[in-house]
């Protein structure tokens, strides 16, 4: 399969602080890739680059086969990419199922009927159907996260990144996602997930990349990646924060 | 399970839908019940509705927060003048003609101070408004710093009688207030208005959803500057004498605007009509106590952007979850069937 993704030489700093440098990797069609890294190791700031909210230093991006460096974030939901906030945005004043019908109508541009069912569609899958009617502004942080998921989904993307949608959830909810992400996957969509909650994370993708300040320190298979010196530094030896 | 089923009118929004025409109806046959000082203020009121309702759809969806819409009013004023004196034209022929110019001039403007962000895109706004007002000021045919009267030929034109032309500037005014209304609603309504809406919830996620902001912004700008200028030239109609002062008050043309909207419920299609009544309520009901009036708007200002934020609308919407204007999408569910 070719590259639907391909990151090349990305670089991206705030003043002093690195959030990418010259970041390389590629994501084939149909693949499901895992980020993980330490905290403000320039994860969001990579889906930032990707979907377009924030604009690199220097490098490529390229999607399906286009140059988009320099494509704005709306052209590029268009394209096929849809992505969650890590710190939910939901359109506040509008119900839940309002927030899918933006998705179903601007990205994956449908309209009328066709459109409402596939908002509905996608309410069922990120089980929000019962609360269609409810304002997001009163949802609660987590129901604002699986929100995140069923409006990036509405947008029917062909790349999907999903941003720490697992934290807080119980065994069970935390189950029933993977499975939700499993189907959606298995539907054909390319999936990146940075999150947290590495046995969720494991359980769907087949690849992880590990980032610290910015560098890509590793990438491989989940199972060698987690047994390498430089995760079990990242994750059970120093805190890079203290 | 059976599909759940979309809808988007409420037992509410219906019963508002009968009540507005019946109002409609009642208002249109003003000329035959009303006293000529009530049919003037009622034809103010129904300039500031249109007024509010446009300045809400442009700062509180699309997030264009100007504070010189009067550079609007008051071009449609002096266009009024300027077409029908040394154009020959129509009052209502000039008036419409100001709209479109006033679109054509927007795009230039919206171009430069759509750079600006916060802040100084309403001091930017502001600037461009004075410059409309010392610009007007200058040009000495349109009576210049001291202004004019609409001669007495032009007047006549647009009815013999003067109750009869009070007839029409009052039936001019609903019409417009209607109109403003109708469109704001059936826009908001369709496809572009719930991406508006998206808009004034929060950028960045409507943007990563396919929403051309930018774009979105101008084509609300564009309107609404349109649509301002037209009620510009209403208000200068009826008032029958411009001035640069008058024509471009911030304080009548922004301020008490920005005052109803905020005091109605901004962001929402029902707080300018709200806004407008309370408005003109507490100008009535104060007009004795001279420039107290002003202190107590401020006051009521100020106590419901602390208490209430999203206005007197956001506080009766929230409390009985109530639409007068059928915009949201209801999805009945299964069980909610089995309950009724
Ligand atoms: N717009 C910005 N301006 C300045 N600094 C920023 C900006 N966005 C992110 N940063 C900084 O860049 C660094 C990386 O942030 P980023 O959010 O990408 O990290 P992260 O890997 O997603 O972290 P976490 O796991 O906590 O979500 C942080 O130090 C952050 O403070
Ligand atoms: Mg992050």
């Amino acid at each position: 399969m070719s590259a639907l993704l391909s990151i090349n030489g990305l670089s991206k700093s705030f003043g002093a602080v690195v959030v990418a440098d010259e970041t390389s990797f590629e994501v084939r069609a149909g693949e499901a890739v895992g980020i993980l890294g330490p905290n403000g190791a320039g994860k969001t700031s990579l889906f930032n680059l990707i979907a377009g909210t924030l604009r690199p230093d220097a490098g490529r991006i390229e999607f399906a086969d286009s140059d988009i460096t320099e494509t704005s974030a709306a052209r590029r939901c268009k394209l096929g990419i849809a992505r969650s906030f890590q710190v939910p945005q939901p359109f506040g004043g509008m119900t839940v199922f309002e927030n899918a019908l933006v998705g179903a109508t601007q990205g994956a541009d449908l309209s009328g009927r066709e459109a409402e069912s596939h908002a509905l569609t996608v309410l069922q899958e990120t089980g929000l159907l019962p609360k269609a009617n409810v304002r997001a502004e009163t949802l609660t942080l987590l129901e604002r996260k699986r929100l995140e998921m069923a409006r990036a989904l509405s947008a029917k993307p062909t790349l999907l990144l999903l941003d720490e949608i697992a934290g807080g959830l119980t065994d069970a909810e935390c189950g029933a996602l993977i499975e939700s992400i499993k189907r959606i996957h298995a539907g054909g969509t390319t999936i990146i997930w940075i999150e947290h909650v590495v046995h969720a994370l494991l359980a769907v993708v087949q690849r992880v990349i590990v980032v610290d300040f910015g560098r890509k320190i590793a990438e491989g298979e989940p199972g060698r990646i987690m047994e390498s010196r430089e995760v079990k530094e990242i994750y059970l030896g120093v805190d890079p924060d203290a | 399970m059976s599909d759940p089923v979309v809808s988007r009118a409420t037992r509410t929004s219906r019963i508002a839908v009968v009540v507005a025409l019946l109002a409609l109806i009642v208002l249109a046959a003003a000329p035959w019940w009303a006293g000529r000082a009530d049919m003037r203020l009622m034809s103010e009121i129904f300039l500031y509705l249109s007024l509010a309702s446009l300045w809400n759809l442009m700062a509180g969806y699309a997030g264009l927060v100007s504070v010189g819409q009067q550079a609007f009013v008051g071009f449609g004023g002096y266009m009024l003048f300027a077409l029908t004196v040394f154009g020959g034209l129509h009052p209502i022929a000039a008036i419409l003609l100001a709209g479109l110019l006033a679109s054509a001039l927007s795009v230039p403007i919206a171009s430069l101070i759509f750079r600006l962000k916060g802040a100084y895109f309403a001091i930017g706004t502001w600037v461009v408004a004075e410059v409309f007002r010392l610009s007007f000021a200058q040009i000495s045919a349109l009576g210049g710093g001291s202004g004019s009267s609409l001669p007495v030929g032009i007047v006549r034109s647009l009815a013999s009688s003067r109750s009869g032309r009070e007839a029409l500037t009052y039936w001019l005014a609903l019409g417009a207030a209607a109109v403003v209304i109708l469109s704001v609603y059936l826009f908001l309504r369709s496809q572009r208005g719930l991406a508006l809406t998206a808009i004034r919830d929060s950028e960045v996620a409507a943007s990563g959803l396919g929403i051309n902001i930018w774009r979105t912004k101008l084509e609300v700008y564009v309107v609404t500057s349109a649509l301002t200028a037209i009620i510009g030239g209403l208000i200068f109609l009826q008032k029958l004498r411009i001035s640069p002062d008058a024509a471009f008050s911030i304080n009548d043309w922004t301020a008490f605007v920005i005052f109803i909207v905020v005091i109605g419920g901004i962001g929402t299609l029902e707080g300018p009509i709200i806004g407008t009544i309370i408005f003109f309520a507490l100008r009535e009901f104060l007009a004795d106590f001279g420039t107290i009036y002003l202190m107590v708007l401020g006051l009521v200002a100020i106590i419901v952007m602390l208490k209430a934020p999203k206005g007197v609308w956001g506080l009766v919407r929230d409390r009985f979850d109530l639409e007068l204007f059928p915009l949201s999408y209801r999805v009945r569910l299964d069980q909610d069937r089995k309950k009724t």
